[in-house]
């Protein structure tokens, strides 16, 4: 052996020294993650609804176009986060409604001959907020996911445009973004709501049909709504807790 | 020297502790820090969702300067109305970066009061040709009270 104990022991010595330094810098930059940022602690400041009456819908569809506008929504049918739907109940056939809705009601609706003596009416719709929605338990990535304040929510960095959620959502309020290839669906203006704005379907609805609201806040409005009318959710049967509250809304609704 | 069979079980155990080693350096390197914080998430698309500009500025915002107008839509019909439910999106006009925006057009009182099935009874509509020939809207109504005087 031409080498000593003594060269072997410090060269070893020394090689560990440094392979431990790159190792404790290693474990330092795995502990600290990939950096992202936590906005504060909004859980239990806000819990936030939707609340339509229905007797207020005048269909003129002025809430299609605002939303796409603000959220920037594929300017084509079948891309939608909110829309219209015209309603034709005959009272002798309430099992089956002719519903239409052209364009989504972006544009408003046309005069139609109704059936004679039946029930015509708006329904306009949204994503649904569902307390226990569907669409959360299918996401394969957590890509979508209920928000401390109540409000489904896409985070577009993480979906992989599985489209389970689509099928799995039971209104039909989501859709694949044409350009990115990801879920898009309403986020009851989460940018506006948290800054204190209503939605922008709700700001341009003429008659008030709409409004969103905190079930935390005991002095917001939406309470005596609830109180004092005749209120339904949609598909109540699906158990998936909706928070968009109809009023006076009929039972032929789907 | 003689291969011994315990060395099965240390190759395995060896392959299994690199196993996990990479996955915790992967999951280390992938998973954001914020995953995780309020629920099977990322934390941070609350705030990616709260950050997209607004295009409607709210009634709230264009009273503020419009104060006049406000005024007179207030004791009308068209009270309950906000402003850009006819006017559009203007929350550019308001932070004062487009300074002349367009002004609606004639067919803009229509999206309202055209006669259309299912249109509730309490809400006034108009067949357009029939109500006033050629005359446009504003010959007889004044938009932000629109009751004719």
């Amino acid at each position: 052996m031409d080498e000593t104990r003594r060269a072997f022991l410090l060269k070893a010595g020394g090689t560990l020294f440094v392979l431990s330094g790159a190792a404790a810098a290693a474990w330092e930059a795995l502990a600290a993650g990939r950096q992202g940022t936590a906005p504060d602690d909004v859980r239990g400041k806000h819990w936030w609804a939707m609340a339509i009456d229905i007797d207020r819908c005048i269909g003129c569809g002025n809430c299609v176009p605002a939303c796409k506008i603000e959220n920037d929504v594929v300017d084509e049918p079948f891309y939608f986060r909110t829309w219209v739907e015209r309603y034709q109940v005959d009272p002798d056939d309430l099992a089956h409604p002719i519903v239409d809705s052209p364009n989504g009601g972006h544009g408003g609706f046309s005069d139609l001959a109704a059936r004679d003596g039946a029930k015509v009416f708006f329904v306009p719709k949204l994503c649904n907020h569902c307390a226990d929605s569907p669409c959360v338990q299918v996401c394969p990535v957590g890509a979508t996911f209920h928000s401390p304040d109540g409000v489904v929510l896409v985070d577009k960095e993480y979906c992989i445009g599985c489209r389970y959620c689509v099928h799995a959502c039971p209104y039909g309020c989501r859709y694949i973004d044409p350009r990115t290839h990801t879920v898009d669906k309403c986020t009851l203006c989460y940018h506006r709501i948290t800054k204190g704005l209503q939605p922008a379907c709700c700001e341009t609805c003429p008659t008030g049909a709409r409004r969103v609201g905190d079930l935390r806040n005991p002095d917001d409005p939406i309470h005596e709504f609830l109180r004092s009318q005749p209120v339904q959710v949609l598909k109540p049967q699906m158990a998936t807790g909706p928070k968009v509250y109809y009023a006076n809304l009929d039972g032929a609704v789907r | 020297m003689r291969f011994r069979d315990a060395e099965h079980l240390a190759r395995l155990a060896g392959l299994f502790l690199a196993g996990a080693a990479l996955f915790v350096v992967l999951r280390a390197a992938l998973v954001p820090d914020d995953f995780g914080v309020y629920g099977h998430y990322r934390a941070g698309a609350l705030a990616d969702n709260a950050a997209r500009p607004i295009a409607y500025a709210g009634q709230p915002a264009c009273v503020e300067c419009h104060s006049d107008t406000g005024d007179l839509k207030r004791v009308g019909a068209h009270a309950p109305v906000s402003c850009e439910a006819c006017h559009g999106p203007l929350a550019r006009h308001a932070a004062g970066e487009v300074t002349k925006p367009p002004r609606p057009g004639p067919t803009v009182c229509l999206v309202c009061h055209a006669k259309a099935t299912g249109r509730p009874a309490w809400m006034k509509q108009i067949v357009s040709a029939e109500h006033a020939g050629e005359g446009g809207c504003t010959t007889c109504h004044q938009p932000h009270t629109p009751r004719i005087q």
